[in-house]
């Protein structure tokens, strides 16, 4: 298992090496540069150039790139063009953001998914079944900036039971701190519980937008799985055992079944750490995201590119540790 | 002076039920041991209260320095922490004193005299005195490397354009010379040639006086990193910008929230709510429905369409008096707009009334000129060109080319201020110039560069472009655009030039106020573009809230601010 865990992480210097040959690419093929985006109609040739010489970016490219990759392997993405911080410390100061973001989505994926795809196969082809697959095509299919908009006119403007956006109420909890980031957990540390429960308030909305779309694809593949497994030669001899229907579900369908529904959970990770660029922009949720969504409009290479090699390195690793989780799971991936 | 005396009176009985009302158990943030007691007795005289003031714009601030920004966001935070030599009066852009209480100028417009306040104090408990305004000036004439990047000393290259070293060759001889504090409350600044564009800058943030013990205990000009990946390392511009203003910082939770607290040893009128909380909402729709959710009290840049439905639930509706204009430019270096019976033909044949009726919201006027009424020099007496498409069509006949055949631009994947639907404006404009026999080649690209590079360098025949106001002076309308020659005209006349120059080095106000007026008559004689809107954006609130004087130049206070009880 070592060996292999270890073989997977060689294989990310390739990966990130080509990645950051083909952000840097990209970042400065889009069109314009960092000067007329932040100065608009402001921007004369002069000022333009002035800066562009400024930051180095009138250098030839391969000049570029090797400063860019000499500084990266030490984990220097340099500075934001927009607000001269330090591309790792604006990282880590939002990713907590992300990660609870990215965590309530995850919840109400698996949480939700897990049970409506069993549920659908078990009764499947009732209108469970097809309310179930209809409503995850829709789910896939939905824009978050739409769906981001139904939510709050319903939960936050006409019922108003839950916030409309950001992370905490600034009316109620404007003395709340925060030594972690996480918020929920920052009221729990400190005491705060009212705090705690804000935060978690205004995670739920977003959390939903964001966990969408893993919530069908989730929904989809345990629905699919559970129905392979049910007709299963084993699934069969169990019920002639005469075995407890509730054992048989647990040991022999649940868990054959949540193989593939572990995989594709596993790379949900990559769908909501990028999801959460639209998502955190449109609940005013300052994360990780938002912030890219912003360095994206304003040409912020450095930002770009910095902040898409974590993530790329994060989920890389998330997907190690899934397939260590399949590992566990299934003995037959570890003997491979 | 300070911006509303006029709402202290009736505000006053208000605010008191809404401290004893609403009772917001704000302990704050900044530990706020001053408060208690500097309510109790404020309350009484001016109006103060607990309350709490959720406002909401689109980004965060980038930072509260003011010397290194110039976006809108940063610069509505710094207004109220910072204050300068002079300031704005409420709802316009006359230029009135404030921390000067007055000012002469030699008879050369080169050196200006202020007399400065006495008695003001910075946040920090150090004085304000001519020491502290020439250490500011010389901080940002002596600005090195990063610090002269266009992007982040913008006002300053905008304003006195160079500095004391110029690191770079496309930066002009500075306008500023130097500083001298002659006394306390005198402070004698020098410029190497005469400008009463100076003046009126000097109500922009970016040239507001912050303490030097600051500036200098909090590292404000540190840069640290390599020289492609610069990093301001010191935490003045963070965590303690120290002003005079009305507010001070209390947190700044970068991304979530800016927490600023009432000054409560402010020399002048002391704010009416304790706490104002800024909030960075970029998706316009969800800064709608945090208003409606109750999560903000107001947000700024309210959406055209949203506001009808705003006023029918009850919210107040502010306009800002339009600063801004719309217009068609043309490249004269481009045949046949080289020719001016074509340009005038085009103006003829543009029905502006329509495009604004059409496309703009309520508020929105047609322009005759290249700047807003609100500005002083704006001229009543130009040559208009009130829509004839008979004319056009005679004057096209009159210059042998009765169908000519013109490029026209205009940007995708953007919305301005004065341009909200560029592609509708130019699809009814086309109509226009097609009906008196113009061949019109459509030409798009995406605003953010593209567009503006094409402009910028020329390229574009007929362009729909516009220009928001920076500060109340026409130089920074009709200075900014025909001073000098430009690739995006390819106009150029010498005279007006010399004119603009006079007018900028003119010190008497009245004088200078008629040499723009005559410019913007040679300007609409020799046609460059056809201007054709002003609008007036709007900001919304909670029903209820007072106080707010909306500034043409976005320039507001919160001090007279007062929200409802729950």
């Amino acid at each position: 298992m070592l060996r292999f865990a270890v073989r997977r992480l060689m294989q990310l210097v390739p990966i990130l090496l080509g990645l950051s040959i083909l952000l840097f690419f990209w970042v400065r093929a889009l069109p314009g540069g960092p000067a007329v985006a932040l100065l608009g109609e402001r921007a004369t040739p002069e000022k333009i150039a002035q800066i562009n010489r400024l930051y180095g970016l009138d250098r030839p490219w391969y000049e570029q790139y090797l400063s860019f990759l000499e500084r990266a392997v030490q984990l220097n993405f340099g500075s934001s063009i927009r607000t001269q911080r330090p591309v790792t410390e604006e990282f880590l100061r939002l990713f907590p953001a992300t990660v609870e973001l990215s965590l309530a989505a995850g919840i109400f994926a698996v949480g939700l998914g897990i049970p409506l795809g069993y549920l659908a196969a078990r009764r499947h082809t009732t209108l469970l079944d097809n309310v179930s697959v209809t409503g995850s095509l829709i789910g896939v299919t939905v824009p978050v900036f739409f769906l981001g908009y139904l939510l709050r006119y319903a939960f936050a403007v006409k019922l108003g039971w839950l916030p409309a956006t950001g992370r905490q109420d600034s009316r109620e909890f404007l003395d709340a701190v925060h030594p972690t980031g996480f918020y929920v957990l920052d009221g729990i540390i400190t005491g705060n519980p009212a705090a705690a429960w804000d935060a978690a308030k205004h995670l739920i909305l977003p959390g939903i937008a964001l966990g969408t779309i893993p919530l069908a694809i989730i929904t989809r593949i345990t629905r699919a799985s559970v129905l392979d497994v049910v007709h299963e030669d084993y699934v069969r001899t169990a019920e002639a055992k005469g075995l407890l229907k509730r054992t048989i579900t647990r040991r022999h369908v649940l868990r054959n079944a949540m193989l593939p529904v572990i995989t594709v959970t596993g790379l949900q990770v990559g769908l909501l750490l990028s999801g959460a660029v639209l998502t955190e922009t449109v609940f005013a949720f300052d994360g990780v995201g938002r912030f890219l969504n912003l360095a994206i409009s304003n040409r912020d290479f450095s930002v770009i590119q910095g902040f898409i090699l974590i993530i790329a390195v994060i989920v890389v690793v998330v997907n190690l540790l899934v397939d260590i989780a399949y590992g566990l799971v299934d003995p037959r991936v570890r003997a491979r | 002076m300070r911006p509303g005396t006029r709402w202290q009176h009736r505000t006053a009985v208000r605010a008191l039920a809404v401290t004893a009302a609403a009772g917001l158990a704000l302990s704050a943030c900044s530990g706020g041991s001053s408060t208690a007691t500097g309510d109790a007795t404020g309350g009484a005289t001016d109006g103060a209260s607990d309350a709490t003031f959720i406002f909401a714009g689109s980004a965060d601030p980038i930072t509260l320095d003011g010397a290194y920004v110039s976006d809108g966001e940063s610069l509505r935070a710094i207004q109220q922490i910072f204050e300068g030599l002079v300031t704005s009066k409420p709802g316009t852009t006359d230029v009135i004193p404030n921390l000067a209480e007055s000012w002469t100028t030699s008879p050369d417009g080169k050196t200006w005299t202020f007399k400065l306040k006495s008695g003001v104090t910075f946040t920090d408990g150090t004085a304000f005195d001519a020491a502290a305004v020439c250490t500011n000036f010389d901080r940002w004439y002596n600005f090195k490397g990063i610090q002269q990047s266009a992007s982040i000393a913008y006002y300053w290259t905008t304003v006195f354009g160079g500095f004391a070293k110029n690191e770079d060759d496309s930066l002009p001889p500075s306008l500023y010379s130097k500083c001298e504090a002659t006394d306390a409350t005198t402070a004698t600044i020098t410029l190497t040639k005469a400008s009463s564009t100076f003046l009126s800058a000097l109500s922009l943030p970016s040239f507001f006086i912050a303490s030097p013990k600051a500036l200098t205990e909090f590292k404000a000009d540190e840069v640290s990193g390599t020289a492609d990946a610069p990093v301001f390392s010191g935490t003045f511009g963070s965590e303690h910008p120290i002003g005079t203003g009305p507010f001070k910082l209390a947190k700044w939770e970068k991304g979530n929230q800016l927490i600023l607290e009432r000054n409560d040893t402010y020399w002048g009128a002391k704010a009416k709510i304790k706490t104002l909380v800024l909030k960075p909402i970029a998706d316009g729709p969800a800064r709608r429905q945090a208003l409606e959710a109750g999560d903000i009290d107001g947000y700024d840049l309210v959406d055209p369409s949203d506001v009808q439905a705003l006023k029918d639930g009850g919210y107040e509706i502010l306009n800002r008096p339009a600063f801004n204009v719309a217009y068609v430019g043309f490249n004269q270096a481009i045949k046949p707009l080289d020719n001016p019976k074509v340009r005038e033909a085009v103006a003829y044949a543009l029905n502006r009334e329509n495009v604004i009726k059409t496309n703009y919201p309520e508020g929105a006027q047609v322009a005759t000129q290249f700047m807003p009424p609100e500005v002083f020099g704006y001229a009543k007496d130009v040559p208009t060109y009130a829509y004839d498409p008979a004319k056009a069509k005679a004057l096209l006949a009159e210059a042998g080319v009765p169908n000519p055949t013109v490029e026209f631009w205009y940007p995708t994947d953007v919305s301005r201020p004065y341009m909200p639907n560029p592609e509708a404006n130019y699809q009814l404009f086309k109509k226009d110039l097609e009906a008196v026999g113009f061949k019109v080649t459509t030409k798009s690209a995406p605003w953010n560069p593209d567009y503006l590079n094409q402009v910028d360098a020329g390229k574009a025949a007929i362009y729909l472009l516009g220009w928001t106001g920076d500060f109340g002076d026409p130089d920074n309308f009709i200075g900014t655009f025909f001073q000098s020659t430009q690739l995006q005209w390819g106009y150029k006349n010498k005279d007006l030039q010399s004119l603009l120059d006079k007018a900028e080095a003119e010190t008497d106000l009245a004088k200078r106020t008629a040499d723009y007026e005559q410019a913007s008559k040679v300007i609409m004689t020799d046609l460059p573009g056809v201007p054709y809107a002003h609008t007036q954006p709007s900001l919304a609130f909670k029903a209820g809230v007072t106080g707010f004087v909306p500034s043409p130049t976005s320039s507001e206070l919160f001090t007279d601010v007062t929200v409802p009880a729950k």
